[in-house]
Formats: structure tokens, C-alpha cells, sequence
């Protein structure tokens, strides 16, 4: 933590333009309530969605709170299908450290069924193939690999059933 | 100037870790309570201001969520400063005096616990010079109440007695983090934390949230019986450098204060959020505060440190008071910075 | 009720990718000595210091308004700090300007900054927060599905976005402040340039710089009395909504239409295509032209990328956007907003020099922020309301 060098040469009389300054923070942080419990169930495979005591909306991932009524949830859970729809895309071709995919990879907004609200995910697809109301299902980890992380869904991947109509899903654009 | 008042406050518990909540989970109830007891939610406020850190989060744009817990539907008008929720109040105020609202809400949170506080706030430092070397936060406040003592401005014994006052105090709060029954002797038989500071010299680390509603006028005395009235409201930064500054005297607070009106009439209450014995030493002095002023009915920042909420949680603490009828005119405080380097004042009255 | 407030003095640094010539605190300084010798004001005429930037992660320094504000003057002076994501510069001119507006202030001083060359800006805003579903590469990857639904909604040629790219970069082409000067700019340079998150190319994001913007504004009493023209402050408005609700609508937040009414009430203004002379708006990626101008009420719903492709934006349109060269040719982001202000300030004074609106006398500065979420504008003109 305390590493640090400069540039420019000692006694030339270069101005020091360059300070390398590492820090490392440590933080602990608390998945709170409601994450908690949408974590156990994904340990399980399960997909727990909660909804809104306001409007009834179904929020997936829930993250306890309705942020339109700010009210939290109830214990009401939601069980949701790992299928859905498309809402929008993108073909990512810019290389990012938290998403270790082979580049170009699509991005999804997934409006899962029973759920109100949009899951971003990636999706393993023919680039070409990739279109907005397009059918998709959650490609799992093997079971023994499951624990209490998102990760266990690997992406999404494309399902033979009809394209969803626009008008279903245009307002979670 | 218009006539704002402070009309509505309420506060979470200070605790050393929040484990099951997070910020929004924290914040929610706050806001809650405190549209039960003013009868105004926030969104329906004409204007909005929070306080927090993203460096306390350890995330960008942290404040973002805290957002969610105000159901900010239809849009609101609202900012955000990266300071205690005290300057976030102060934005609100200025915004009813250029007659923008007449209602307002700020509020203030932090989850310090997630990070290593003393650690963390080193990266307030110099970045070229100072923050490389890595000092903490208690070591940094350990040399300004080093210099304090050899200059003979206190002795360790009034330093301790600060923490006996302030924790006795806090044990009628509720909210209150660290409270009892402590003595000058215990204190001085503590282990030095960092010398000259024993861990009770030092605020707790504490996680929390707190909120105040502001009204101007008519809208004031509608929404609350005995609102407290703000009659001065100053804040002042001083050059962070230590070389460049007397660390022997607040002197921010001081001019904070004069321009605030402090010392026009007597002050019933004070409420400060110096987190060190020594700087609140330092800062009842620069307030130039009576003998008869009751410091700290609440325990201050000594017995509960929600840093980004600390501050905010004196005034509405005064305001309490007032709302009570157990004052009529107050003095509340709030810091941030190394070493009391930035510092507000807010004098509220009764009448 | 509120008094009547001016911008008297602007300053802007030059933006270049890495500003290693000048530390931070050099950085806002060059900007805030600008300002101030247009103003022909000094350090001590400053009654209070308000500095915004982007997350404090960016530069590695937690509130670093603490440790400028020497170089900034604010000694012993009231210092306020905003943060309010991408539209940070815009809130915090909004911010500065209602010290005055309240009669607090006589005169303050407005800085935004960011120095991104001094951290990594893509790892800040991709901090991995355990438990959250971190699929989201950078900017690019939240708003480029957005993009797409402003596309199957309106119906634009898909081309828009690269002639709005051409276009604000043959505007920087005039803004020697401007960090991107690509004198080689044309259709095809963008249209062939890689597809980064499509649809939004290359060429269609804006860059990462270094750079500060700064502002001097005072009230009514004293900027009356100046020779020269001052920028009146018409109106100001800021909303914000939720990031994340069902229903909610990303393509075109109500937050922007609320902001967009409210400012306009405020600012006498009925028709802003017709009374608004030019505007310098918020677009990163540049499809946002377009989606601004509906945002903004400038045009019809679905109707904004007609703006872009008749040249109604060109600096010879009837509504000139982005003549500074915007964002997509200068971002250093905290700043990136205030100085979308600036320009609009600069344009009705009349000192936008080579990229100056000939007769501007109304005009609109726009940020927004977060996953748009946050709005902040004003209206500025060279005549007092």
C-alpha cells in the first residue's frame, strides 16, 4: 500500500509529472434483507422475485424496496420463470474486467415472464440471429456448482417459441 | 430574507454495523417517520438535497440509490452533495430563500462500517504529498490534540471530561450509540489509542441516516406546532494544509458563528459533531458558548457518528428541543475535513 | 422574489486527454484565473466557492474540494461541493448561481473538474458490488439498448448517429479548446470506424480528457454596471427520477419533458425552437442529439432525428446545436455539464469567437446524468428578462 515512485530523472530539474499512488480499500459489505433471500433461493435455482404492496408490480431483482412508491416489500415472493423476452440489446465489442466473455458478446435487457422489470444479462447467440422480442432461457451452472451468486446463471440463450409481440413488452424499454 | 424553519426530524438508531440493512433499507423508515410527523412526504417537497460519500459506499455514484428510498415519482427537483447532509440542508435553505421552494427535504446517510473508516478518510488527504504516507484519521486528530496539550489550551483531564458529559448525556437517547456512566479516572486509566487519544477521546464508528424537513412562513406553523426557526446559518472552509492553519483554534467555527449571530442573546442547547474530545474542546470555544448552555443533550457525535448524517442529526436534535419547548434558542454544529477543517453553524429559535 | 443573477467571467482550461502538465489543483486553478480575469474580478472579490465533479473515485481523492480549496481561493470562504452524476457541471452552475439568486452572495465562483488521466475512469464506474448482477460494461453498455429503442420507436435511419458525430466534430474543428480535432472528419471516417456497442460506433462515443470549466456570476446591482455584455440567468431547472422502477421509461424519462416544461414556464419561453437562438446540450453518444431535442420539447415526439439530418443543428440550421464541439469532442466529465452552460453563456455574450452563433440572444445549456435520470438546464440571454 505505501509503494510509490516517480518519474522524472533525480537532479535534472524535470518537473515530476507522474506519482504512482496505489490504494487498496477493503470493504465488507451486507447483501441486506431482501438480497439475502434472493440468494438463498438462486443457491436453489429458484428465482424469487417481490412485489410491489402499491401497484402489484413484480421487481426482479428485487432490491427490497419499490423505488417509484418507496415502500419496502412485503415477505410476498414471486417464483419466475428463467424464460423471456428481449426487451432491447447490444453487441459489445469493448473488453470490460468484471465480464470475462470473449469479445464481441451481447448485452440483454431480459424482461423475464411474471416479472415487471428488466434483468441485464448476456446473451450466447448468433450475432446476427440477436433481435428485440426474441424468446430466451437462463443457461445454468451445473447443479453442484450452485451457491448464493448471481453467477450461477451462466447467460441467456435463445429458445424455439414465436417472437413476443412488440406491444407486449415496449413500455420496460 | 424569508422565514424557514426547521418542521420535521427524525434519525435512525446509530450502531457500530448495520448488518442486515442496506442504505436504502436504512433510509426508508427515516423518510417514513418523518412524513408521520409532519404529514408531508418528500416527493412532494418542492426540493430535495442529500448528503453522502461514495467513498464511504465504496461505489461511484452511491447517492443514486438513495433516491430510491424518497419514491421520487412524478420527477423531482433535487441535488446532491458530496458532504454531510448539514450543507445538504443549507442547499435546501438557500433554495427557499431565492423563493424556488417553500417546502424542502435533506437528508443524510452512511454505512461506514462497510469500509475502514480511519483508513478511508485518509483519501481526503493531499494526494501528492500527504496521502501517500497513509496517516489515519486518529492519528492525524492525535497530532492536533498533541499540539493542544503542549500548548497548554486543555489538559487530558478536560478532554476526558468531555466524553463523561457527552456519554451521560446520551444515556436519555434512544438513538444513541455509546452512553453511561464514565468517569475522568476511567478514561485516563484507558490505553492510549493513539497518543494522546484513548478510544474514548474518539467518536464511535456508526452507521445511520437521519432527515429534516424545511418550511418557510405560514407553510412552517401549519406543519409544525413550535417550529425552530433558523436565524443564522454560516459555514466556512479553511485551507486543509496544517502548516498554514492554528490547529489550536477552530477558527472557521469562529467566524462561522460571529457571521451566524451566535452570541446576539443566550443559547439554551448546542449540539456539536466534533468527533474528538479535544476538537469539540476547540469548537465550544470558537462558538464562544455560556456557561449556562446545556452541550450535547443528545450525546453528539462522541456517542453516536453516522458519518454524512452526523451533522445534520445536530441540528434536528436542536430542533427537537425546540419543538419540545425545552428551548427557545439553539446552536448547532456540524464538521468535516481533517482536523475541523470545514465547519457549520445554524442558530435556530423558538420564536 | 429571486434576485437577478449574471455570468460575468468564464474560463475553461484546455482539454486534452492527459493534463500532465498540471496537478488538480494547477488544473482548476487555470480555469478559475480565467474566469476571474474576464470577469476582471480578483481572489478576494470571491464571497464563496462552489466546485462539482463525478464520483471521487475517479481521481482517488475522497471530497477534494477539502484539499483545493487553497488553490481555489476559498480560504476561510463558504465552499459547497455537488455531485449529482453526469449532469454534475449543470447542477452545480444551478447551485452557484442560487447563492446569488438568494442575495447570500454577491458574487461566487463555480468550478467543475475532472482529471480522469490521474485514475481509470472504466474501473471506477465498473466497481463489481458483490450481490448486484454486474453484466454492464461502462457507460456504452447501459445506453446503447437505449439507443436501440429510440430507433425502433421513431423509426430513424440508422445513419443518424454518425451524422451528428460529423457534425459536432466539424464544430470542434472551430473550438481550439476542444480536445478532439479530427480534421479529417467525414461520413465515412465514422461510418467505418468499429462498432463498439451497437449500434453506437467509435466515433459516436465521446472521449476521456482532463480538463476544467469555471464561472464567475454576480448579482444584478453589480453586473448592470459592467460595459461589457454578461449572460442574464433566465431560468434554472433540475429533475430527477429513479433509476430502476417497472414501467419506467428510459428512452424518454418524464424527468427530461418535467424539466423541459418547468424551465420554459419559468422562462417566458412558448415556443423554444423559435425563441431559443442555439443550445449546447448533453450528448456522450450521439444519438442523444436527437433524443434531446424530443427530451427537450424542441421538436415532436419520434421527430428529432429529422432535426439532425435536415442540418436544422448544423451551426447553420435554425437551431444550432453543440457548437463548442459538445461532449463528444471534449469530456472531462464532471465538467463536461458546466461547460455546456458555459457555451451557452459564452454565446450570448457573444464571445464564442469562431463557433459564435451570429445574434445569439437566447440560449439553453442541458446536462443529464446517471441512467438518465437526472436533468439539470438553464436558459441564459444577453437581455434581462
Amino acid at each position: 500500500m505505501n509503494a510509490h515512485d516517480t518519474s522524472g530523472t533525480e537532479g535534472d530539474g524535470s518537473p515530476v509529472t507522474v506519482l504512482r499512488a496505489p490504494i487498496v480499500l477493503e470493504y465488507e459489505y451486507s447483501a441486506g434483507q431482501s438480497a439475502s433471500r434472493f440468494l438463498r433461493a438462486i443457491a436453489e435455482g429458484r428465482l424469487l422475485g417481490q412485489r410491489c404492496p402499491v401497484d402489484g408490480r413484480v421487481y426482479f431483482p428485487s432490491r427490497g424496496s419499490c423505488p417509484q412508491h418507496a415502500v419496502t416489500f412485503g415477505d410476498e415472493v414471486v417464483e419466475l420463470s428463467d424464460k423471456g423476452t428481449i426487451v432491447t440489446f447490444s453487441i459489445v465489442r469493448v473488453p470490460s474486467k468484471n465480464i470475462p466473455l470473449e469479445l464481441p458478446y451481447i448485452t440483454v435487457n431480459v424482461l423475464l415472464d411474471g416479472a415487471d422489470t428488466i434483468l441485464m444479462h448476456v446473451l450466447d447467440a448468433d450475432l446476427d440471429d440477436v433481435h428485440m422480442g426474441m424468446r430466451v432461457q437462463a443457461v445454468w451452472k451445473p447443479r453442484e456448482e450452485w451457491t448464493t451468486s448471481t453467477e450461477n446463471i451462466l447467460f441467456f440463450r435463445p429458445i424455439d417459441e414465436p417472437d413476443a409481440d412488440y406491444d407486449s413488452y415496449k413500455e420496460h424499454i | 430574507m424569508r422565514e424557514v424553519a426547521v418542521v420535521g426530524f427524525t434519525q435512525s438508531p446509530s450502531v457500530r454495523r448495520e448488518p442486515d440493512r442496506n442504505e436504502v433499507e436504512i433510509l426508508i423508515p427515516v423518510l417514513q417517520a418523518l412524513r408521520e410527523q409532519t404529514g408531508l412526504a418528500g416527493a412532494e417537497c418542492d426540493f430535495i438535497c442529500s448528503g453522502s460519500s461514495d467513498y464511504l459506499a465504496g461505489q461511484s455514484f452511491a447517492f443514486v440509490s438513495g433516491l430510491d428510498a424518497v419514491g421520487a415519482w412524478p420527477p423531482v427537483s433535487e441535488s446532491h452533495v458530496e458532504m454531510d447532509g448539514a450543507w445538504a440542508l443549507y442547499e435546501a435553505w438557500v433554495k427557499i430563500q431565492m423563493g424556488y421552494a417553500d417546502t424542502a427535504l435533506a437528508y443524510g446517510f452512511g454505512k461506514p462500517s462497510m469500509g475502514d473508516l480511519p483508513i478511508t478518510l485518509a483519501l481526503q488527504l493531499d494526494p501528492y504529498s500527504v496521502m501517500p504516507l497513509w496517516p489515519d484519521t486518529i492519528s492525524v486528530a492525535g497530532l492536533q490534540a498533541r499540539h493542544c496539550l503542549e500548548r497548554g489550551l486543555f489538559t487530558a483531564d478536560e478532554m476526558a471530561a468531555v466524553a463523561v458529559r457527552d456519554r451521560g448525556n446520551a444515556k436519555t437517547n434512544p438513538y444513541a450509540q455509546v452512553k453511561g456512566d464514565f468517569t475522568v479516572e476511567g478514561i485516563l486509566a484507558e490505553p492510549f489509542l493513539v497518543n494522546p487519544l484513548r478510544k474514548s477521546d474518539c467518536a464511535p464508528i456508526s452507521d445511520g441516516a437521519s432527515a429534516i424537513l424545511l418550511a418557510a412562513g405560514d407553510r412552517a406553523t401549519q406543519i409544525c406546532e413550535r417550529p425552530a426557526w433558523i436565524r443564522g446559518f454560516e459555514h466556512i472552509c479553511e485551507p486543509m494544509d496544517f502548516g498554514v492553519r492554528d490547529l489550536g483554534r477552530s477558527r472557521g467555527t469562529e467566524i462561522a458563528a460571529e457571521k451566524a449571530g451566535v452570541s446576539s442573546d443566550k443559547i439554551d442547547v448546542a449540539e456539536l459533531s466534533a468527533p474528538f474530545t479535544h476538537q469539540s474542546i476547540l469548537v465550544e470555544r470558537a462558538l464562544g458558548l455560556p456557561p449556562e448552555t446545556r452541550i450535547n443533550p443528545s450525546g453528539g457525535a462522541l456517542a453516536g457518528n453516522p458519518l454524512m448524517a452526523v451533522g445534520l442529526s445536530r441540528i434536528g436534535e436542536c430542533a427537537a428541543r425546540i419543538f419540545r419547548g425545552e428551548a427557545d434558542r439553539a446552536v448547532a454544529h456540524a464538521t468535516s475535513g481533517p482536523c475541523l477543517q470545514q465547519n457549520l453553524v445554524c442558530v435556530l429559535e423558538g420564536r | 422574489m429571486a434576485e437577478l443573477t449574471a455570468v460575468v467571467g468564464i474560463g475553461q482550461t484546455k482539454y486534452e486527454a492527459k493534463r500532465d502538465d498540471l496537478s488538480m489543483p494547477g488544473l482548476v486553478r487555470e480555469a478559475a484565473e480565467r474566469a476571474l480575469a474576464d470577469a476582471g474580478c480578483s481572489w478576494a472579490d470571491i464571497d464563496a466557492v462552489i466546485l462539482g465533479k463525478a464520483p471521487d473515485l475517479f481521481e482517488g481523492v475522497m471530497m477534494p474540494e477539502l484539499f483545493l480549496n487553497d488553490a481555489l481561493g476559498g480560504a476561510y470562504k463558504p465552499m459547497l461541493r455537488v455531485h449529482t452524476a453526469g449532469s454534475v457541471g449543470g447542477s452545480t452552475a444551478i447551485v452557484a448561481a442560487s447563492m446569488v439568486q438568494a442575495g447570500i452572495h454577491d458574487r461566487v465562483l463555480c468550478v467543475a473538474y475532472e482529471k480522469q488521466s490521474e485514475s481509470n475512469a472504466i474501473w471506477a464506474l465498473s466497481i463489481s458490488v458483490p450481490f448486484s448482477l454486474a453484466t454492464v460494461a461502462g457507460a456504452g453498455g447501459y445506453f446503447a439498448p437505449l439507443v436501440r429503442g429510440y430507433i425502433r420507436r421513431s423509426g430513424a435511419p440508422e445513419d443518424t448517429g454518425i451524422r451528428v458525430a460529423v457534425k459536432d466534430r466539424q464544430n470542434a474543428l472551430r473550438n481550439p479548446l476542444a480536445h478532439l480535432h479530427l480534421e479529417d472528419i467525414s461520413f465515412d471516417l465514422v461510418a467505418n470506424s468499429p462498432m463498439l456497442w451497437d449500434p453506437i460506433r467509435y466515433l459516436e462515443t465521446c472521449p476521456s480528457s482532463d480538463g476544467a470549466c469555471a464561472l464567475v456570476m454576480e448579482k444584478e446591482s453589480l453586473a448592470s454596471r459592467r460595459p461589457d455584455k454578461v449572460a442574464w440567468i433566465h431560468a434554472t431547472e433540475m429533475r430527477s427520477e429513479p433509476t430502476m422502477f417497472s414501467g419506467r421509461d428510459q428512452v424518454m424519462p418524464r424527468a427530461t419533458l418535467d424539466n423541459a416544461k418547468n424551465l420554459y414556464r419559468k422562462a417566458g419561453i412558448t415556443n423554444p425552437r423559435r425563441e431559443i437562438d442555439c443550445a449546447e446540450i448533453y450528448v456522450p453518444f450521439s444519438w442523444f442529439e436527437p433524443m434531446w431535442m424530443e427530451g427537450m420539447l424542441i421538436t415532436e415526439r419520434n421527430q428529432g432525428w429529422k432535426m439532425t439530418y435536415e442540418g436544422a443543428t448544423a451551426m447553420d440550421g435554425d437551431f444550432p446545436v453543440n457548437m463548442s464541439g459538445g461532449v463528444l469532442s471534449s469530456n472531462p466529465i464532471g465538467a463536461s455539464g458546466l461547460i455546456r452552460f458555459a457555451e451557452a453563456a459564452r454565446q450570448v455574450r457573444g464571445r464564442a469567437d469562431q463557433h459564435q452563433v451570429d445574434g445569439a440572444r437566447k440560449a439553453l445549456g442541458h446536462a443529464y446524468g446517471g441512467g438518465s435520470q437526472y436533468f439539470s438546464t438553464w436558459i441564459v440571454s444577453s437581455e434581462k428578462p
